[in-house]
């Protein structure tokens, strides 16, 4: 099973982010896919997390994940203020938007690491909402790139099922772009 | 045939109530029900769903609106939770005793004060003895089906039915569940004939205050007393685990779920160590089975379905084998003990082994419940049984103060 936590702030879509990797996992024939929000009231701007388990077999756990395979995060000032590694596994995978090129960071443990820009992609592609680039579906393709979990097809018709009509292509050229210019550290 | 979407247990249960053709719905929203409120009431509005939505000012009107139009031959829903199911529950005793069957889902949430959104059991926990069936869902799957099954149940008996699922663990959950084709639904739930309608046609004086005896009508035939009519809605409940089985057994076989009809159960086959309870902690305790079956200990798991009307005799038999049981719930009878386990403990009097039984109380108020720790107190529990400590006072999981 593979246990994944999404990092954003309210307003981010960290949890359509990680229903519709959940969708796209199901389509890659992992038969237990669950994804869930963080359970209470959200605030916009405030630090949200969401998380996505995914699995071979039909899932029976519902409790907190305690230390994710892979954290993702939306947003870098996060690291301030939210503990991530207290809720990533040492030798985890951690993939972080961010403009800071993937040489400049420093990470704990043994954790992989993998950098995009997700802002500047979706920039690129004038995909903003309210003002603010809409980073939450680059992302994915990030996480495609960095784990080779679910593949761009699939997060395409997970995209196509989610969004409404005539989104789904805009927000999946942000994912392919996203997929091409991750850049994944050496640690193996 | 099957169609599978990923989908919170809310949506489930909004899916199941479509498939089984309900025709008034009144809710009122309450934290973690209300997306289920919200997507019926948008299916009525939508045209997806023939039924009337009535909008009411509370729970308590909610579970009325329900009364009446059953009374006058509707298939009605309600979902609620927490202090909303605690509003309606003088009307939960009037809908058992008027032998209407109902079907509410109960999306669990701890109750105030202090106040909480999050989950546990002790909203219907607490409703244990007002007369309805109540069946408890662990994933998003068995919401659906058993909302299906809880029409035919509750219609073949006359009770009305609670399907419990936990507040934001399922309600807010996403994943996978085969929504079955409306044809075969209602194929296995048919439209609901009820024995006796309040109509224009045929006016009635119903549920008027009965004298201690009983008594002639005006037309001369001797009827039922209160206590006449109190001891038929026991004996309904009495022959309802037969039925419930039944349904089971018809569902899995039209649909290729079989949910366990009573209880079901994991890895029980061989095991002489059983961890026992309701709803989500229940599927968690199967992971726990799994770790402590890793260290040597032959673990398994019975989730129960069904606490009322309690399956006393089918337990007994289940926990024929077993040298220890484990009872962790999301509630408590205040001042005693879990009341699945007082439960569990009468069931067993008459038992020829006695198996040492230990309670913890879990997940109170939204409090995560981890596989681990479930493992972990169980895990204390075998050592201690294993050494001959039968009884221990009642555990807090994940408790800090004293």
């Amino acid at each position: 099973m593979y246990e994944i936590i999404w990092h954003g702030r309210g307003g981010q879509g960290v949890v359509i982010a990680a229903q519709m990797l959940a969708e796209a996992a199901y389509l890659q024939d992992f038969r237990g896919v669950t994804s869930a929000p963080t359970f209470g009231p959200e605030r916009r701007g405030a630090p949200v997390a969401a998380s996505t388990r995914i699995a071979q077999e039909e899932i029976r756990i519902f409790s907190q994940i305690e230390a994710a395979d892979i954290a993702v995060v939306l947003d870098e000032s996060l690291f301030r203020v939210v503990d991530i590694y207290s809720r990533l596994r040492k030798d985890g995978a951690l993939i972080i938007n961010s403009r800071k090129p993937l040489e400049k960071w420093e990470t704990k443990g043994d954790c992989r690491l993998a950098v995009v820009d997700a802002a500047a992609i979706a920039l690129r592609h004038h995909l903003s909402k309210e003002g603010a680039p809409v980073v939450n579906t680059p992302m994915l393709g990030a996480f495609a790139r960095a784990t080779g979990l679910v593949s761009l097809d699939n997060l395409e018709k997970a995209l196509n099922h989610k969004l409404p009509p005539g989104q789904g292509a805009r927000n999946f050229a942000t994912v392919k772009a996203a997929y091409e210019e991750t850049k994944l550290g050496d640690k193996p | 045939m099957n169609d599978v979407q990923i989908m919170t247990g809310n949506s489930a249960a909004a899916i199941g109530a479509k498939l089984s053709a309900v025709q008034v719905v009144a809710a009122y929203p309450i934290t973690p029900q209300s997306q289920l409120a919200e997507i019926l009431s948008q299916y009525i509005e939508g045209g997806e769903l023939r039924a009337e939505y009535v909008r009411v000012e509370g729970e308590h009107t909610a579970l009325t609106v329900c009364i009446s139009a059953s009374t006058v031959g509707a298939r009605v829903f309600t979902a609620t939770s927490a202090n909303g199911l605690l509003y309606m529950h003088e009307q939960l005793h009037w809908a058992a005793g008027s032998r209407l069957p109902i079907v509410m889902c109960c999306v669990n949430r701890g109750v105030g004060a202090p106040w909480t959104i999050f989950n546990d059991q002790q909203d219907s926990l607490a409703q244990r003895d007002t007369g309805w069936i109540q069946i408890y869902c662990r994933n998003n799957q068995e919401i659906l089906d058993t909302v299906i099954q809880a029409y035919r149940i509750a219609e073949a008996v006359y009770v009305p039915v609670m399907v419990c699922y936990d507040g934001f663990v399922l309600s807010h959950t996403m994943m996978p569940v085969a929504v079955p084709a409306a044809a075969r639904v209602r194929e296995f739930l048919p439209p609901y004939q009820p024995h006796t309608i309040l109509s224009p046609e045929d006016p009635r004086n119903l549920n008027p205050v009965l004298f201690p005896w009983r008594r002639e009508n005006s037309a001369g035939v001797l009827c039922d007393g209160y206590m006449e009519m109190r001891y038929k809605l026991q004996a309904a409940l009495e022959k309802t685990p037969a039925v419930i089985q039944e349904t089971n057994r018809d569902f899995a076989s039209v649909f290729g779920r079989d949910h366990g009809g009573l209880f079901w159960e994991y890895l029980t086959e061989d095991a002489e160590f059983y961890l026992v309870g309701l709803g989500s902690m229940a599927s968690e305790a199967t992971k726990a089975a799994d770790m402590l079956r890793q260290e040597g200990i032959r673990a398994g798991t019975v989730g129960v379905r069904v606490f009322r009307p309690f399956p006393a005799q089918a337990l007994r038999e289940a926990f024929q084998k077993a040298r220890g049981i484990v009872i962790f719930e999301k509630g408590i009878s205040y001042g005693y003990e879990g009341p699945l386990c007082s439960d569990l403990k009468a069931a067993l009097y008459r038992a020829e082994r006695q198996a040492p039984i230990h309670n913890y109380i879990a997940g109170l108020g939204g409090r995560d419940v981890k596989a681990r720790e479930l493992a972990d107190a169980a895990r204390a529990s075998w050592q201690a049984m294993e050494k001959g400590i039968h009884e221990q006072p009642t555990s807090w999981l994940n408790c800090f103060t004293g």
